[in-house]
Formats: structure tokens, sequence, C-alpha cells
């Protein structure tokens, strides 16, 4: 919802303290995850981060999220999904080029990160989006992602798992 | 009549160390001459002649002429077929690439295409929403954004590698340049924006049109504080404003253009509109010359390009240099 959208920025600094101890928390409990697994974990903890992340920032479940390094402005809310800063059409009182009733979700991440403790994270060049992971949950690929050591350097995002349709699918030709 | 002579693309000028690319525009900047882009208008034409005409006009004065990529989100010739009809004649050119119609993959073949046939800059750029063009109904793409273009390109030509990580066996020398707008929201961050766009590569600034000195002046203290202008080489863009009434249609219709009040007020009270546009735009160029870390002047006249050359001549800007009219035979079919 917009409204709360606005207001998750105006809390960015408890949302923030907030997520820094529930990270670790996650983490700790990856070895649980694990045994349950993740395969099994996916659906439903995509679901509920979902429910939540979407009640608040209007999350759009990229499955990579950079909330921390946005000011708490989900940038998949952009029209032009920028995740880098904002456009040059930014209008004078601060609103979309392309929605021009919604503020600019940048100048909302601007406003965001500098209530934050890690206020400097703004600055950080974010990569592409990996559309294989949309839909996906980003908790628990940032669980996976500290807890287990990259096999393929630059491949560590894209842990291609169960929801894919069948691998072996590919008939020979 | 003789076939006209085929400038090899693959002959350019010859490398210097230290440059990306083997352009001219890389060469007058890094020479620490005060330098000058215009931008072409795309025809809505297939005929390379009309390419050619205001190619023309614009090259005796300019160190590149930029090739825009559907910008306002109308469609145009495309910034690749001007760039191919215009490096063929031997001009330097300015790529743009903007990320709202092609993905990661179009993209990055097209970077490896316009290396091939002698593009030597590329403007990395995010693009207008397609609301703001001709064919609003149009998908918008936004694979990738301006920044991660400028390191997706930047990757292809140092590291020699795809985005994907798969190997380039000749990269792409290019010089690379990306947008800034610090006319528009969010005015404090917009200098972290131009140093984050630096760190992921762009080498080189074109600016919105600056019509609010006051407004540049505070983006560019701030710029010189973080010593950016020493990492990457600022062009402002500037442009002729036909009437008081274009200015006002473009600051309501046009995504990012600030034209402040007092200007328009001053078109609106002289006897010659189109007169005073031109004045005030010399007027610009020579205030901006004297900014310290402002490297050069990017010209965009839209629909006035006959102008352009005057107004770089009236601005002083090219008194130790001198004028070129080299491709004229070459692009002349008469």
């Amino acid at each position: 919802m917009y409204s709360v959208r606005l207001s998750s920025i105006r809390h960015a600094r408890a949302l923030e303290m907030f997520y820094n101890a529930f990270e670790p928390a996650m983490v700790l409990l990856a070895p649980l995850l694990k045994r349950v697994g993740y395969a099994h974990l996916e659906k439903p903890v995509a679901a509920f981060e979902r429910t939540v992340k979407g009640f608040l920032f209007d999350c759009q479940m990229c499955g990579q999220c950079a909330l921390s390094s946005t000011g708490m402005s989900c940038p998949m809310n952009c029209p032009k999904s920028l995740r880098n800063g904002p456009c040059g059409g930014v209008r004078e009182n601060g609103h979309c080029e392309v929605k021009p009733e919604m503020k600019c979700v940048w100048v909302q991440a601007w406003e965001g990160s500098r209530r934050m403790q890690a206020d400097a994270k703004i600055l950080e060049v974010q990569k592409p989006v990996d559309n294989r992971l949309k839909g996906r949950s980003s908790w628990l690929k940032v669980v996976r992602d500290k807890t287990e050591p990259a096999e393929a350097p630059g491949k560590a995002a894209s842990k291609p798992a169960p929801a894919k349709p069948k691998a072996d699918a590919k008939a020979p030709t | 009549m003789t076939p006209q002579p085929f400038v090899d693309p693959a002959s350019p000028l010859p490398a210097v160390p230290g440059h990306s690319s083997r352009g001219r525009l890389e060469r007058v900047l890094r020479e620490g001459k005060f330098a000058v882009t215009a931008e072409l208008n795309p025809p809505d034409s297939a005929d390379p002649q009309d390419v050619y005409d205001r190619a023309l006009v614009l090259s005796e004065v300019c160190d590149a002429i930029n090739a825009t990529d559907a910008s306002g989100a109308n469609v145009h010739m495309s910034s690749v077929g001007i760039c191919s009809l215009l490096t063929r004649a031997g001009y330097a050119v300015v790529m743009q690439i903007s990320c709202r119609d092609r993905n990661r993959i179009a993209i990055q073949g097209d970077v490896l295409g316009a290396a091939a046939m002698g593009v030597a800059n590329i403007l990395c750029l995010t693009g207008d929403g397609v609301q703001a063009g001709d064919q609003p109904a149009a998908k918008p793409v936004f694979d990738l954004d301006s920044t991660s273009l400028l390191e997706t390109i930047r990757g292809m030509r140092d590291r020699r590698v795809f985005l994907s990580g798969r190997k380039i066996t000749v990269p792409p020398q290019v010089f690379l340049g990306a947008a800034a707008n610090p006319f528009s929201p969010p005015y404090d961050y917009r200098p972290l924006h131009l140093a984050k766009k630096v760190a992921a590569g762009a080498q080189f600034i074109q600016t919105q049109y600056c019509y609010d000195m006051p407004l540049l002046e505070r983006f560019m203290a701030k710029v010189r504080e973080q010593g950016l202008h020493e990492k990457c080489f600022i062009l402002v863009g500037v442009g002729p404003l036909a009437s008081a009434r274009g200015a006002r249609w473009m600051r309501a219709n046009v995504p990012g253009i600030h034209v402040p009040d007092p200007v328009i007020a001053r078109l609106e009270g002289a006897k010659d509109q189109k007169l005073e546009g031109k004045k005030i735009c010399i007027e610009l160029i020579q205030q901006l010359r004297e900014i310290p870390g402002v490297a050069g002047i990017h010209v965009m006249a839209y629909r006035q390009e006959e102008l352009v050359s005057e107004i770089i001549i009236a601005s002083g800007i090219m008194s130790n240099r001198t004028p070129r009219r080299s491709a004229r035979e070459r692009t002349s079919l008469t």
C-alpha cells in the first residue's frame, strides 16, 4: 500500500535495526533450514516474505532484495526499475516522470537512506537484476549466500532450484 | 562519378597510451581543450542524405556528433543506423544507448558492432519513459539501468568479458559516457549519483539542458569537492530556446527539463524571441567556460541545427581552433 510504503521510508532506521537483528538470526537457523530443505521451504517462505514485504514496501519479489541499499524504498516500484539512482526525468515536485501521482522512488530512497546507519550503502553500484530469481525468497538466498560458499564465481546468484521446470526436458535433437 | 572512398573503421586515429579509445573526443578532452559535442536530430526517413546534411552543418564546429537513441521515446532513425552512416563518412560520433528498448543481449551485441564500425564513444542512458513519446503503448524494457550498462561495457572493454563472463576476443575500444541532470530532484543526491556513475565506468558526462546557472554552480561545487572533475570530463548541455511558448511547452512536456521563470520572462520581453534565445545560449556558453571543472559543452538545438555553428563561433570558445570542413566532400553526392 502506497501510504504504508511511505511510512516505511520514514521509519527506515527502525526497519534497518530490525533487519540487522533478523538476518543473523536467519543465518543462525541455516543448519535447521538446510535439514528441512531449501526446496521445501522456498514456497512457504516466499509467500510469507511476499506478504510482509508486500505490505511494508510494495515489494515486487525480485528475489534479490536491495532495500538496505535503497533507503527502504523498493527500486522495483520505479517504472524503469532503476536500481542505481533516479533517472533524469524526476519532476520538480519530486514526483515520477512516468506516474505523476507517485513520489519518485529514488527521491524517497535518498530520504530514507539519510535516516539509516548504513547511509553510504546507497552509493554502492548494484548489479543488473537476475530475472531467474523473480518470485523467489530473498531471505533464503541471503542465508544460502552467507553459509554456502559459491561454487562457481560469478554464478553464485543463481542457484537454479526445484521450482524450475525439469532440467532434463531438453530433448536431444 | 567514381564511388566515394570507403573509410576503413579499423584505421581510426593512432592509439595513444592511457586512452580508452582511438577517437577524437577523448583526445581533445585529455589535451585539456574545451570540447564541443552536438546532437544530431535523427530523421524520420530512410534517406542517408538527411543524416549527411545534418551532420555537415554540425561537424564544422564540434568534436563529436551525438546519435540519439529514440530520445523522448519517439521513433526516428536508430542510433546504430546513424552511426553506421556517419562513421563510414569519417565523422566522429557519440553513440547513445538507451536501456528502454533493448535488453542486455541486444545491447552488448550492438556495442561490439558499434566498435567494429568505428564508433569511439558510447553514451549510456536510462531513456525516457514510453509515455513521453509517440508510442505510449510500447513495452518498456529497462533490463539494465544506465549505471549497470556502464559497468557492463567497461567489463567488455577492460576485462574482455560479456556480462555472463564469456570471453571477448577483441574488446570494444570505447570512451564511455553517461548523462547527468543537476536540474532535477533530489538535488543533494545528484553529485553522489554522478560519483556512482564514475565508479561504474563513466569517463565523460553530458548533462541535460542548463538554463539555471546557480543550480549548476551548486552541483559543480559538490563535484569539485569530491574531485569528480578530475575523474571524468563534464560537458554541460546547452541549446537555444526558440520562443517563450516553446520553452513553456518543453518545460511541461519533456521530462527533466528545467527552464527558470526569469529566462522565459526574458524571452517574452524580447522583440525577436528567436534571436534572444540564441543570445541567452551564447551567454550561457561563455559563463560555462569559466566554471572550474566544466570540460566542454554539449549542444542540443532541436530542429535548429543551422544555428549551432553560429552560436559556437559567436561564443568565442573555438577562437584558438580552426573549424573543420573535411567531411564535406565525403558526404556530398553532388
